[in-house]
């Protein structure tokens, strides 16, 4: 007795399962085919470590609604081992496209790997990736770094009056803007051999580190006529820190920049750096339309760059009023 | 207690040798705007916010618990703070500001101590819960943004000056306060009691319960304090990287200090050495241009090579004369 009643349970338990197992089946065919309408895109931020990057952030979700995109955001709070595991639970999620701003430029194959076997493509954003697979991601949508760097050295190579020493506060280690942003400004100095870097040391991109590293710079270094940091927050500490010493940031010590978020600009407007070059967040547009066009399999160039220009301290004046971020 | 000391001292000495050796003008004090201005100085006033939540992080290692959400907890300090102050300068904005992150400060003190004291769980994983999701909570306060104050008042916490940084003097005070408290009474004895065996304790009529809640307040408003700190040394809350790995350190000059993960016995001079060797090494790295790419080995290197002259095995086995003798 006891028997039967058992495989009659279980026939119904399989029937069940069954039955759950084409139900769940016919769901997912159902969204497959109407995908043309939602696109869920799943995008794994590097965290919100500048102004620049929450102007960043901002972008990409008000124009992901503005789109009608189902936009998964998860930040990875600067850790490469985050975002792994948020593109894994976006394939999971089955997704149908993922786009993220790589911590680091390595490391990035086998998660992209696994994308890649589920069919869900993969657009950068902001940084690039050093892989010999190109067939990885789909696009690469965003600022040309090294250009960034060649725009300030054009700015520090035109305004150098003499021999001068000029000190980096280089972003994190590893991190793509900050290898290119160093490579492209020493690509234009090498032409001045006056203009010598004579200390470069990571701040992280953010305040504190800009403020410590100056600090010490400050000690160490017996003559400084130049701060070049990699991003505005680092120039923002890097002021505090030089004001601390008794000089006058923007005179005493000229500061270069990049990004030109809204803090950089209000210090570019009151003298107090010199040149900031634009490094433009506002991709999320872009991104949207790239999104789409990538799933429904269309071809996109493999790489799209961001339009941006550079401001002295008289055009921050003039743009800082709309300044958005 | 001597011997426990020398070896960190050893450690420090070093680090400001190796200093002199690159930059000889490291050393050299001068008055600037009315205050001491040099290499020094930096190192003061920057680990000042180690030192604070390391002799917090101190009391809470000698009951034999650990308090890894004291990073969260700073961050969360300086958010409600600069959230409060917002665009404006005054002095009593400020000090509101300040005021509410404090208390805001003890009640998440008083959390982890309902979890370890309360619930028993084990220190370890309920600080856990607080330092993932303490950020989370900045964050929030913040909404993801980078919050700029232009606030004098605030500014002094953490980058005025009385001749020193007043951040290192907040520290100092802290720290003397501590010592006598729990030296000069029988605090500091009960507190290892607890270290040593809570049950014990318990059954000789220690509060056992209180005790533990006590020390994790206090961690938490040592936390915060240094929150205040880290974000008025920059005048700006950034919720992501404000006190971000600061428990790491802080736990490491704990140890360096000699001060033992198991509990009981403790020592606050111990860990103002142990703070100021880290904030040294971290200054070391700057001043002597040690390349960004190997910063990090080059660190490792240094907090490997103290811990391996403070254990007495290691030292043993380098000195073969030792080795003969004991033989």
């Amino acid at each position: 007795m006891l028997k039967k009643i058992t495989t009659a349970a279980s026939v119904i338990a399989l029937c069940a399962l069954a039955a759950c197992g084409s139900g769940s089946g016919g769901a997912g065919n159902g969204t497959g085919s109407s995908g043309g309408d939602a696109i869920t895109m799943g995008f794994a931020q590097v965290g919100a470590e500048s102004g620049w990057r929450t102007a960043n952030t901002k972008s990409i979700q008000e124009e992901a609604k503005a789109a009608g995109i189902d936009l998964k955001f998860s930040d990875a709070q600067q850790k490469q081992e985050n975002q792994i595991k948020a593109i894994r639970s976006y394939i999971q999620q089955k997704v149908k496209v993922i786009a993220f701003s790589p911590v680091v430029e390595t490391g990035w194959d086998t998660v992209l790997l696994e994308a890649k076997r589920a069919n869900i493509p993969v657009i950068l954003t902001d940084r690039a990736i050093d892989s010999d697979d190109t067939s990885l991601y789909k696009t690469f949508l965003g600022s040309d770094f090294v250009e960034e760097g060649r725009k300030a050295g054009d700015w520090m190579v035109a305004n150098a009056t003499g021999p001068t020493n000029v000190v980096e506060l280089q972003g994190t280690t590893g991190a793509a803007p900050a290898i290119d942003r160093k490579k492209g400004f020493e690509e234009k100095i090498a032409s001045k051999p006056d203009i010598k870097i004579v200390a470069s040391q990571t701040g992280d991109f953010t305040r504190s580190g800009g403020k410590q590293v100056m600090e010490a710079f400050l000690k160490s270094q017996p003559k400084i006529d130049v701060v070049y940091a990699h991003n505005d927050d680092m120039g923002l500490g890097a002021i505090e820190a030089i004001k601390a010493a008794g000089k006058v940031p923007g005179k005493d010590i000229k500061i270069i920049t990049v990004d030109a978020v809204k803090d950089g600009m209000t210090a570019l407007a009151n003298g107090e750096i010199n040149y900031i070059v634009e490094c433009n967040p506002l991709l999320g547009k872009q991104l949207m339309e790239l999104a789409k066009k990538v799933v429904k399999g269309e071809n996109v160039p493999a790489r799209v760059v961001t339009e941006e220009g550079a401001f002295n301290q008289e055009q921050a004046k003039a743009a800082l009023p709309n300044r958005q971020y | 207690m001597k011997n426990r000391l020398l070896w960190p001292i050893v450690a420090l000495v070093a680090l400001l040798l190796l200093n002199l050796i690159f930059t000889p003008s490291f050393f050299a004090l001068r008055i600037q705007d009315g205050h001491l201005y040099g290499g020094l100085v930096d190192v003061l006033k920057n680990g000042a916010p180690t030192l604070l939540i390391a002799i917090g992080m101190t009391l809470v290692i000698a009951t034999r618990g650990i308090d890894l959400s004291v990073g969260a907890v700073a961050a969360i300090a300086a958010a409600v703070t600069c959230v409060h102050i917002g665009t404006s300068p005054d002095f009593g904005t400020a000090l509101a500001g300040m005021a509410i992150a404090l208390v805001l400060c003890a009640v998440l003190g008083l959390w982890n101590g309902f979890l370890v004291a309360g619930l028993g769980i084990q220190p370890i994983i309920a600080t856990l819960v607080l330092m993932t999701a303490g950020r989370g909570i900045a964050m929030l306060v913040t909404e993801g943004q980078i919050i700029t104050v232009n606030n004098n008042a605030y500014r002094q916490v953490g980058a005025g000056f009385v001749v020193l940084p007043v951040s290192i003097l907040i520290s100092l005070a802290v720290l003397g306060l501590v010592a006598f408290t729990t030296r000069k009474t029988a605090l500091g004895m009960l507190i290892e009691s607890v270290g040593v065996n809570p049950e014990a304790s318990r059954l000789a009529g220690v509060k056992s319960k209180t005790i533990i809640w006590t020390v994790y307040v206090f961690a938490a408003v040592c936390a915060g304090i240094a929150g205040l700190m880290i974000s008025s040394n920059v005048s700006a809350a950034d919720a992501n990287s404000n006190g971000l790995w600061i428990e790491m350190d802080a736990i490491l000059a704990v140890v360096i200090g000699g001060t033992s993960l198991a509990g009981g016995r403790y020592s606050l001079a111990g860990t103002l050495l142990g703070s100021l060797i880290i904030q040294t090494l971290t200054t070391t790295v700057y001043t002597i241009g040690v390349a960004a790419e190997v910063t990090l080995v080059f660190k490792a290197v240094v907090v490997i090579t103290v811990c391996l002259i403070q254990s007495p095995k290691a030292r043993a086995a380098l000195s073969f004369r030792k080795v003969a003798v004991a033989s």
